[in-house]
């Protein structure tokens, strides 16, 4: 199982917005990495910090204290200019909103090329266009939409030309933030179905942040469930559903829509109070108990979660 | 169920858009009656209608839409027909009293530089004839019952002091505030998170047995659906294709595009399999409908589909289908596999949150 190749990692990361006693803790103590090749997905509500993580991992947010280290190589922090431009070419980023996150006033051959452009992928004209043509024949879109702007396209069709624009790029790690919420169910299913392609055929590694658990479920290998800047559960993703053990993780698992009627109207809704933990005594750590699973806790308990978790089968 | 009063009556409505000299139909035909006290979901991918089609009981189509036949007709003391009222002055006695709306998005919905206090008596002060501090006090009990602590502290805050959630408590508590008879949800959750939407839908059902009005919901989250609705109404390019009550539609759908609509959610397919998506693309409305308009992106399609429209079969009581397939003369088909034993396979996944 540990020979996996560790491609990122954060080590007690802190991001805090503000200063002074306006200064807000966005990210407390985060620690996780991310296996070459998988999908990792960071799940929480608004405002936990999931999309802060994000950001700060393609340098746009500044890290208080810790250290993200990408193939062993800190680059948080200061970090020569040859590291920075190597990050900025490995790691790409999909947004959430395919409506705000592509320039208006670009073309899509421009927008799906600029990171060639800055990085001199390409050898002479005529290859950049055939690089570009093969990349929106493969989100599913023709050669003749390059000649057109971002707002004559769905909010699908957007989504893929950002795609696009980060995969052409031929990146390791790809951030992809809640790029699913703002699509239709069936788009949805699409733009997933080709995220998961990409995957295949480039061994690429995903950070997925989301809020959906039942898309994360389903996308992703292992997951991270973050409340309020605290990293509460990291488990591969059946065994968390099936085992959940943080309280806060139960509620989230219990909000889920489930698509049957007789089910979901009588299902419990757990709500999460964080007032029942005690960390009066002993600040709590995120603990591994085994099965690859690690849970967020006090000395007891993180006992009484690993006697739970053994119990089961 | 038989006895139940029907509360709005819609008759064979088209509703036509007017854009660059061109007609647009984007209701195409539909008939549904609603009762009072029950929670109709209306379902359908993005540009099959729904909100257009809801958006004609309140009297809000955008300016270049009209109703080019069909009736609607309410029955709150004597029969008032809907289709018929142009003037705005009508309209306003009806909107906000007897038939309220909630919107997607809590931010855009609420006026940022007005307080929270003065927009929910501004409702009361409209359509009921009473004093200032008659409305402070019917407010501050309404944001009680929609569950804002301490409301006499958070009356005279503004939106941007609330949350997302609390937002979209407000607005409630805005629709509800004159205890209307139809409160019309336009995809009130989408924008939230899914703890906080938990919260929403149970609200939503809470205040309805108290108050007793009927919810027209409208979604493309099936999940939702199973949650929160009695019936449901599957809407295709402008026309229901399916309406069958929740249980109908979850354990024997019938159409074809109501089954496409199941298997794409996540929470049915297996993990490491692709995800079902529905091929191609809705129809587009300017054109006239040739045979089903779902056709073309059918995997069940017959060659009659091509040819002419199908008329709404009945399956049982409360159970209707607008397919081929339901024709005595069609062939046998069997709902896909995925949507076999549905209840079973998630009864064992998730039958132990339930």
């Amino acid at each position: 199982m540990d020979n996996r190749e560790i491609l990122l990692s954060l080590k007690n990361v802190e991001i805090t917005f503000g200063k002074g006693a306006q200064a807000v803790r966005a990210v407390k103590d985060a620690s996780f990495h991310i296996y070459k090749g998988e999908t990792f997905s960071l799940v929480g509500e608004s405002g936990s910090g999931k999309t802060t993580i994000g950001r700060a991992i393609i340098r746009a947010n500044t890290c208080s204290a810790g250290e993200i280290l990408y193939k062993g190589v800190p680059i948080s922090g200061k970090i020569s200019a040859r590291l920075e431009r190597q990050v900025i070419r490995n790691i790409q980023m999909v947004f959430q909103d395919p409506a705000s996150s592509l320039n208006e006033r670009a073309t899509v051959d421009y927008i799906i090329s600029e990171g060639l452009y800055n990085f001199h992928l390409f050898e002479n004209e005529r290859d950049r266009q055939q690089k570009v043509e093969e990349m929106i024949r493969h989100v599913g879109l023709l050669p003749e939409h390059l000649s057109r702007y971002p707002h004559e396209f769905s909010g699908g069709q957007r989504q893929r030309i950002g795609l696009a624009r980060a995969m052409i790029m031929r990146p390791e790690l790809v951030i992809a933030d809640e790029p699913i919420s703002a699509l239709d169910v069936s788009v949805r299913a699409q733009v997933l179905n080709l995220m998961k392609d990409f995957q295949q055929e480039q061994g690429l590694t995903y950070l997925f942040v989301a809020h959906d658990l039942s898309v994360v479920r389903f996308i992703s290998d292992r997951i991270g469930v973050i409340y309020k800047g605290d990293i509460v559960e990291i488990a591969p993703a059946e065994e968390l559903f099936r085992f959940p053990l943080h309280p806060y993780t139960k509620s989230l698992i219990s909000a889920i829509p489930i698509p049957d009627p007789r089910l979901e109207k009588n299902k419990v809704l757990l709500t999460y109070d964080p007032a029942q933990h005690d960390y009066s005594k002993e600040a709590p750590a995120l603990t591994d108990i085994g099965y690859d699973h690690l849970v967020f806790g006090s000395r007891e308990e993180i006992a009484r979660y690993r006697e739970v978790r053994t119990q089961q089968k | 169920m038989e006895t139940q009063k029907v509360l709005l009556s819609v008759k064979d409505l088209h509703v036509n858009f007017r854009v660059r000299g061109r007609e647009l139909s984007a209701i195409r035909g539909i008939s549904l009656d609603f009762y009072a006290g029950e929670c109709v979901a209306i379902v359908g991918e993005s540009g099959s209608g729904k909100s257009v089609f809801t958006k004609t009981f309140s009297g809000m189509l955008e300016k270049n839409g009209y109703i080019s036949g069909g009736s609607i007709t309410f029955y709150a003391d004597g029969p008032v027909e809907l289709s018929s009222l142009h003037r705005n002055r009508q309209w306003e006695q009806l909107r906000g009293g007897q038939i309220a709306t909630v919107f997607q998005d809590p931010m855009s919905s609420l006026n940022p530089v007005l307080t929270i206090g003065k927009q929910i008596t501004s409702v009361i002060r409209k359509h009921r004839r009473c004093s200032p501090q008659q409305a402070k006090a019917l407010a501050l009990q309404m944001m009680e019952k929609v569950g804002i602590p301490q409301p006499e502290k958070r009356f005279d805050d503004y939106p941007f002091q609330y949350s997302g959630g609390m937002r979209q408590r407000i607005v409630i508590a805005i629709a509800l505030a004159c205890h209307p008879k139809i409160l019309i949800c336009d995809e009130p959750t989408t924008a939230l998170d899914v703890t906080i939407q938990a919260q929403i839908l149970k609200l939503l059902k809470d205040l309805q047995k108290e108050l007793g009005f009927t919810i027209i919901f409208i979604t493309h989250d099936l999940g939702v659906v199973a949650n929160i609705a009695d019936r449901v109404a599957v809407l295709y390019a402008g026309q229901m294709v399916e309406l069958g009550t929740a249980e109908d539609i979850f354990y024997d759908p019938r159409h074809p595009y109501t089954w496409a609509l199941l298997q794409s959610l996540p929470q049915l397919a297996q993990p490491g399999s692709r995800l079902y998506s529905i091929p191609g693309t809705p129809p587009s409305l300017y054109s006239q409908l040739q045979g089903d308009p779902f056709a073309p992106r059918n995997p069940y399609c017959l060659k009659i589909d091509t040819m002419q429209q199908p008329p709404m079969f009945q399956v049982t009581d409360t159970h209707f289908a607008k397919t081929w397939l339901l024709d005595p003369r069609a062939p046998k088909i069997e709902k896909p596999e995925a949507l076999r034993d549905l209840h079973k396979r998630l009864g064992e996944e998730f039958g132990s949150y339930g």
